[in-house]
This record gives C-alpha cells, structure tokens and sequence, in this order.
C-alpha cells in the first residue's frame, strides 16, 4: 500500500530524555490516524519533527513516497502539511477573513482583494461545512469557532495533511461532537488528518488507525475497529486500567450546603445564576454539568466567596456565608479545587512548600507573631509529598511551575483535603490530566467522599460526572433544569437537560 | 540547573558587558580604557596606580555615594516584589527631603533623639508619598506608574516651595544649616577618611537593607507580598488582602525612598535645599533594584556597583576621560540586563525538554 506519510525510525532527544526513540509512523491517504500516548509519551514531539519544528537525530521522512528533510514549517507547508496547535496562533482584533489569509494575501493592485478573500474562505466553510462568518471578528466568536478558523487556515493553505494537537481540550461537549463530525467529512474528501489524543473514546469514535506511543518509543498500530478501549489503554500506560471508578454505595447524612434562590451577576453584569437551590449533603457527590459557561463558574464564585451573590442565601453547616470573605470560609471548613490551576490552584513562581502552605501560612504551626516557621513549612510539603504520591525533582524547595499538570493537581489536592473540609468544592478536577492521574484524582475524592465530606463536583466531562457523582444537578442558562441520581440516569438525558430540551425540577 | 547560579551569572555578564562596551567607546574615541580602569580602583581602594599613593578621602566618597541609591533600590525592589513599578522613589526622596528639612530646623530635641526623628518623619513623608499612587491604584485601578510620575513633580516644587517660604531660605537655594544634633554627619568618620563625606548614614542603610530581606523572606506578610506579585488571582483564591497588600507595599517602598532623602540631606548636606530638578536618585534605584535582582543581596552589590560608577566619575575627568562614560556603562549594564529577560525567554523556548523531565 501506498502512505502518503512514512517516518521510519525518527529519533529525537531533548537534554537528558529521549523524546523519540526509533520511532515508526506510516499513514494511510484519506484516514484518520490518532496519536495515543500519555503526556509526555512522545506524541507531540513526533508531530514536531513532521511539522518542520524540530529535526530528528536520526530517521527519514518520506511524503507521496519522496525522502523530504522538513528544515521548517514552511516546507511543511509546501510539502501540504498543516498544523492546528493547542494553542491558536490568532490575531485576536483582525477578523476571521484577515486571520485566515495574513502572509497570503490576495492583491489586486496594491491592495488586499478582501471580497476575493472572503468569497473564497465563504466556499471552504460550506464545503467542509465549518460554518464560519468571514467576516466576525476572532475575539467576538467561540473558541470551538476559533478552532475552525485555524482549519479553515490550513485549507486556505491547500494542505493535504493535517495535524490536530489535541484538539478537543479545549471544547465544550457539543463542540467535541461537531468537531468529530469536521473531522470525518475532511477525510471524506480526501484530506488525512494525524490526530495526537490521549481521550480514547475520540478515538474509538472517529478514528481508523491509532497508533501508541510509551515514554518515546512505539508501543504498535492497531486498527481501531479491531480495538477495544481497553486494549488500548492498557498498550499506553503499560497496565490494566480502570476505568470505571469503584465506589460503594454513598451513605448522605446531614446537608452541609443548603444554596437558596441564589441569583449572581457574572463578569459582564448579566445574571449567570438565576434563582439557583441545591443541597448537598456529608458523605455524598453532587454533580454539577451544563454546558461550558451555563453558570457554572458563577456558582463556584458565590459559594467560594470570590464574587458576591445578588439575591439569595448559601447556607454552610446552617450557618448563612454572606459577608465571609474567602478566608473566613476556608476557615469554617470549605476546601476549593479551583478550575484553572495555574490561574488560581498555584503560584507558580513559589516553591511547592511554600504552595502547600498558602491558606494557613498566618496561622501556627506554620508561623508565629507573623513570622513564617521555616522547617514546619517544609516538613508539611514532605508529609503530603508522600501521602499524595506528589512527583517532584526537588522535593520540597521544587518550584511549582516544573512540576507536571497531573502533579500540580496532585498537590492542590493534597493541600484542600488536608485542611479536612466539611465541604470541598471541586472543579474540572481533571482536566487535561492523563489516565493514571485520572484514576488517582477520582479514587481520592470517593476517598474523602466515604470519610463523610460533602462534595461539589463541577466538570465539563460527562462521562466524569456519571462516573463520579451520587447525584447530578444539571444546570441550563443558569438555571437548574434539575436534579437526578447518577444510577438512573445516561449521558442521553443530561445532554436533553443541558440543551435545554427536558427539564426535571421536582415541583 | 536554573537555580542560584544562573541568577548570578547572568547579572554578572550584563556587567561585563557594559564595561567592555565603555572600554570599547574609549578605544573608538581615540582614549585609553585603562585611564577608566584606573580611575574606577581609584574610587573604590583610594589607590592612585600613576603616583603610587592612597588617599582615604575615596573610599568614604564612594561609600557615601552608594547609601542613597541602595535606599532607592530598595525601594523600587519592594515595589517589584508586589508586582508594581514604583518609579516615584524619586518624588518619594524628595518628599522625605523635605520632611527631614523640618523636623531638623523646627522640632529641638537631645542628641541623639533628634536625628532619629528626622529619619522617622523622612520616612513617613516617603511612606505618605507613596500611600497615594498605592491607593489610587488599589481602590480605582489607576495606574501606579503615571500618578507616581506626577507627584515626582508635586514633592520637587513643594519643596522648593518650602525652602522658601516655610524655611524662609535667604538666598531662595538653602536653607540655615541644621544644629549638630539633627545630623548624621560624623567628625570622627570624616577624618578617618581624610575628610570625605561618609557619615553615620550606613547604620539605617544596613538596617533596611536587613528589614527588607526580613519581611521578603521571612515574615507571613512578605509571604503573602510575593504571592500577590507573583499572581494576583491566585493570591486572591488563597484569601490574600490585594488591595490592603497593593497600599501597605507602595508605603514601605516610599518609607524606603524616604529615607534615602534624610540620608542625602542632613548626612552628605547640612540644609535644606531648593532643585532646578530631580537628582536622578530614584532613576538609579530602578537600575540598583533591576541589577540586583530585588533581593535584599543583590541590591546592595548593585548598589555598590553604581556608587563606584558615581564615584569614578570625577576622578575619570581628571585623567581626561569624559565622565559620561560612567552614564555609558550604566545605561548598557542596564541594558543588558533588560535583555536577560529576553535571554531567559529564548533559554525557556529553547528546552521544550523540560517537560518530559518532569513528566508524570
């Protein structure tokens, strides 16, 4: 058979880590061929080599069959190879046209043919049905909308081959869905598509080929459809996974939360949260789901005490939370897993030590008359280090913006269950995390669960909320379109109540 | 591997390089760069290598230059430890200046108490200065940087205002000369050093620069400084007072630049006096405080470094060098030290291996 892509035992090392070892990759024209491994297995630093971005050590590259050395990406370009990153290369004020040709701009004279532009990039929207409006301006639409202008970039390009950086970590479920469907329609017309995962479930769904990668060298290809699940994980972390979580049965006793009418204003002055109420109660995980930006984050806010609440009251232990700022709360016993770890889980530029300690490092044993105790300090980070299977080079001196993602949750973690909460608000406790970390995240929070603390668990994954939650509230334009026991229901009926389509409120 | 060491080379080599660069306008100029070299180890040991002689008067010249500017230091170190820019050391200077001015001519006091008033009202005219862009800035969002930059000019013309009007000055540029008791300056450190100007001043200069590697590192409210620096919305998650954190670092940092006022005026001067214009004291603080990394350390090093630039100036005119060489190598050092930032960035970019190293 033919590949239009060969790379035959590419070699890659970094300072002291082989990247790549000998690794082989051969790709079918017109399939979907995804890119499995763990963080760190090697997957984007293949891609890297293909991309022109780094050059391989040792191994040859062949294109349509032809030995190629890819100097830099614009002889990927050339070669029609194209690229989205996880992260979007966007000018954010130009619109979605300007994006799209800038470094290739129609001239008709000396100035840009913006309509030439437009009416071309409007054609390879509706052909490969991307929906996108030329003319919007990029920091106007979605990121799912975004994503689509970084494709529609690389079709403007006439790029064959197209490489997606794990494109989903950053979408909704919906825009997942979407994206999935973009993806097939462009190998339908022929286009290959590399697609670096470590989501199984993609890859079950859209891919034909998959190739695994573990700790820079090549696991094997298998066919997807041959393939279970499983299977698959087990060839990328090396072991039998889990996936179902183990959980016995929850025992609720009394409510910790009780959150009443709660209306809360978001950022832009709007109601995020209208007329919210909810409990949860000690030994049981209520399930927060919607869709991205339905209140979630509002919700969060209110009960933390990082925004206040318009109208309503949030009820801690009966106690009425108004007028307690974030310390007061953490002191009454509410632990916060924040959503964006770098943004507020971590100073990244402290130690990890000095993270560990970041609520109580006023209090003793931590401090005295406002002078920090050094050695309690450190001997509290080794504590959790080992307690929480924390990886760290340094130990406790290692400064938190090394450490890995799934290390990094790790220790925010460690630190907001070793407060011993009698609420712990959880948010995308997992996100962009790989599946040994997963595991270990979910069977800790069950952990704290079974101890008897109440927990709030709000995720965009669905399948975590089933998974995780004794019951699940899902909210709907700030709203609560209701509340179901996670044994009773399906990903099918939280979809309907997300979308707004069904709702069950008990009366 | 990016641990102490590499925080101390890179400074190193910024200096390096602005001297090389120095030496290298001499040679083009048709100059000897040794003539600088010369004049520098003059400056700093008193040594004159040409007459084989030592002169004292040098090294307390040297001293005395470099207090007020690791005093500015500090105070735009501090600044930069909580995330703001406090580039009002200047106006903060003067205004403790000014304070220092009163306290020394109006309140009587013994020996002893009376200069420590003087040092406590400079400080808290520093302190008072930099209350106000630290407020605005906490409670309107303004930006720290442009009220800083207008009420450098508010302290500049309210002193000369008050060295008139209020002090009644005479001759409209100085005041009287301040009774012995309200000085720093010392008979006996003066002629230790073959008349120069040292005085007392590098008592209080060794203890802030004590206090403020104290409260950085050591105190719950440094800690929580650091942290608002590093990351404000972090700092806010862990329940951190911003806004409180955002006032009380501008005061300190003013307290800081006050001083640096007291110690220029009733150690180095004995009156008060009228400017045509700022000094350029809290500029060199923002060099001092960049070079040195901002900690308590490091600003201390640059701030010698600098002094002895100041200091070799005079001396490199005598030997037929024009003294802007010292502004060259300052503002290369400085420079070069601005684009450390830029090295580390490029350094960062370049081991995209570190992931893997940590990888889980």
């Amino acid at each position: 058979m033919d590949y239009v892509i060969e790379m035959v035992e590419i070699t890659r090392t970094f300072p002291g880590i082989r990247a790549n070892d000998r690794v082989t990759l051969q790709v079918v024209p017109g399939s979907i061929h995804a890119l499995l491994g763990e963080n760190g297995a090697g997957k984007s630093t293949l891609m890297s080599v293909l991309f022109g971005l780094y050059q391989p050590e040792a191994g040859t590259i062949r294109v349509r069959g032809r030995d190629v050395r890819i100097a830099n990406p614009n002889v990927a370009n050339r070669l029609g190879i194209g690229m989205v990153h996880q992260h979007f290369k966007l000018v954010h004020c130009f619109t979605v046209t300007e994006n799209i040709i800038l470094g290739l701009e129609p001239r008709s004279g000396l100035v840009v043919d913006r309509k030439l532009a437009a009416a071309r990039v409007r054609e390879l929207s509706r052909r490969y049905g991307l929906n996108v409006d030329p003319e919007a301006r990029i920091e106007d639409i979605s990121v799912g909308m975004q994503q689509r202008v970084e494709i529609l970039k690389m079709l403007y390009r006439d790029a064959e081959i197209l490489i997606f950086d794990e494109p989903t970590a950053v979408l909704t479920p919906q825009e997942i869905h979407e994206l999935m469907g973009i993806l097939r329609k462009l190998a339908g017309e022929g286009k290959t598509v590399l697609l670096i995962t470590h989501k199984l479930k993609e890859i079950k769904e859209v891919a034909d080929t998959c190739t695994v990668l573990r700790r820079g060298r090549l696991v094997g290809t298998v066919a997807v459809a041959a393939t279970s699940e499983a299977r698959m994980a087990e060839m990328m972390v090396g072991r039998e996974v889990n996936f179902h979580v183990q959980k016995g049965e929850a025992r609720p006793g009394e409510v910790v939360l009780r959150v009443e009418q709660l209306d809360v204003r978001n950022p832009k002055g709007l109601l995020g949260l209208k007329q919210l109420s909810l409990e949860v109660r000690a030994g049981e995980i209520l399930g927060i789901c919607g869709i991205d930006g339905n209140g979630q984050t509002e919700l969060i806010n209110a009960i933390t005490g990082m925004a206040p609440a318009e109208r309503g009251r949030i009820l801690f232990k009966g106690r009425d939370l108004a007028g307690c700022d974030v310390k007061r709360r953490t002191g009454l016993g509410l632990g916060h897993i924040p959503e964006d770890r770098h943004r507020h889980g971590l100073i990244l530029d402290f130690r990890l030590d000095e993270n560990l300690v970041i609520h109580g490092y006023d209090r003793p044993p931590f401090s005295h008359a406002g002078i920090l105790a050094a050695g309690p300090i450190r001997s509290n980070a080794e504590r959790l280090i080992a307690e929480f299977d924390v990886r760290c080079g340094q130990g406790a001196a290692t400064p938190a913006r090394s450490m890995s993602g799934g290390n990094q949750q790790k220790a925010i973690l460690a630190r907001e269950i070793d407060q011993s909460p009698d609420l712990l608000v959880i948010a995308q406790p997992t996100r962009g995390l790989d599946v040994g970390a997963i595991e270990f995240i979910h069977q800790r929070i069950i952990a704290e669960r079974d101890k008897g603390r109440a927990i709030l668990l709000v995720s965009l994954e669905l399948d975590e909320i089933l998974d995780v939650s004794d019951r699940i509230a899902v909210l709907c334009g700030g709203e609560l379109a209701g509340v179901v026991a996670a044994a009773a229901t399906d990903a099918n009926e939280l979809g309907a109540m997300m979308s707004g389509a069904l709702r069950r409120v008990p009366a | 591997m990016n641990g102490r060491g590499g925080k101390l080379l890179l400074p190193v080599l910024a200096v390096l390089f602005g001297f090389a660069l120095g030496a290298l306008v001499l040679v083009v100029t048709g100059k000897s760069p040794l003539g600088m070299f010369e004049a520098m180890l003059q400056g700093v040991t008193g040594y004159n290598v040409e007459t084989r002689a030592f002169n004292a008067r040098h090294v307390g010249e040297f001293i005395a230059q470099t207090l007020p500017i690791i005093l500015t230091g500090l105070s735009v170190g501090f600044a930069f430890r909580t995330g703001l820019f406090n580039i009002g050391a200047e106006g903060q200077l003067m205004a403790g200046s000014t304070a220092a001015t009163a306290v020394a001519l109006w309140v009587p006091a013994p020996p002893g108490l009376h200069v420590c008033l003087v040092l406590l009202a400079a400080m808290a005219a520093g302190g008072l200065w930099g209350a106000v862009p630290g407020y605005l800035k906490a409670r309107f969002n303004v930006h720290e940087v442009v009220v800083a930059i207008m009420m450098n000019y508010i302290a500049l013309f309210l002193n000369n205002w008050a060295v008139v009007e209020l002090f009644h000055s005479g001759d409209r540029v100085r005041t009287a000369t301040f009774p012995a008791s309200a000085m720093l300056k010392s008979h006996a450190l003066s002629a230790l050093t073959s008349g120069s100007r040292l005085n007392w001043g590098f008592v209080p200069v060794l203890l802030s620069l004590f206090v403020y590697w104290f409260i950085i590192e050591r105190t719950t409210f440094g800690f929580s400084l650091r942290a608002v620096g590093f990351n404000q919305d972090g700092a806010r998650y862990a329940g951190m007072k911003v806004k409180r954190n955002t006032i009380a670092s501008m005061v300190i940092a003013g307290a800081f630049a006050g001083l640096a006022g007291a110690v220029i005026t009733v150690g180095i001067f004995s009156f008060g006096r009228a400017l045509p214009a700022a000094e350029g004291y809290g500029f060199d603080g923002i060099a001092v405080a960049l070079v040195g990394g901002n900690g308590a350390l490091g600003i201390c090093f640059s701030g010698l470094l600098f002094g002895m630039l100041k200091a070799a100036q005079l001396l490199m005119q005598t030997q037929g060098i024009p003294k802007e060489i010292a502004s060259i190598i300052q503002g290369s050092i400085l420079l070069f030290v601005a684009m450390k930032y830029g090295i580390d960035y490029v350094g960062r970019k370049l081991r995209p291996a570190k992931a893997w190293e940590d990888g889980s």
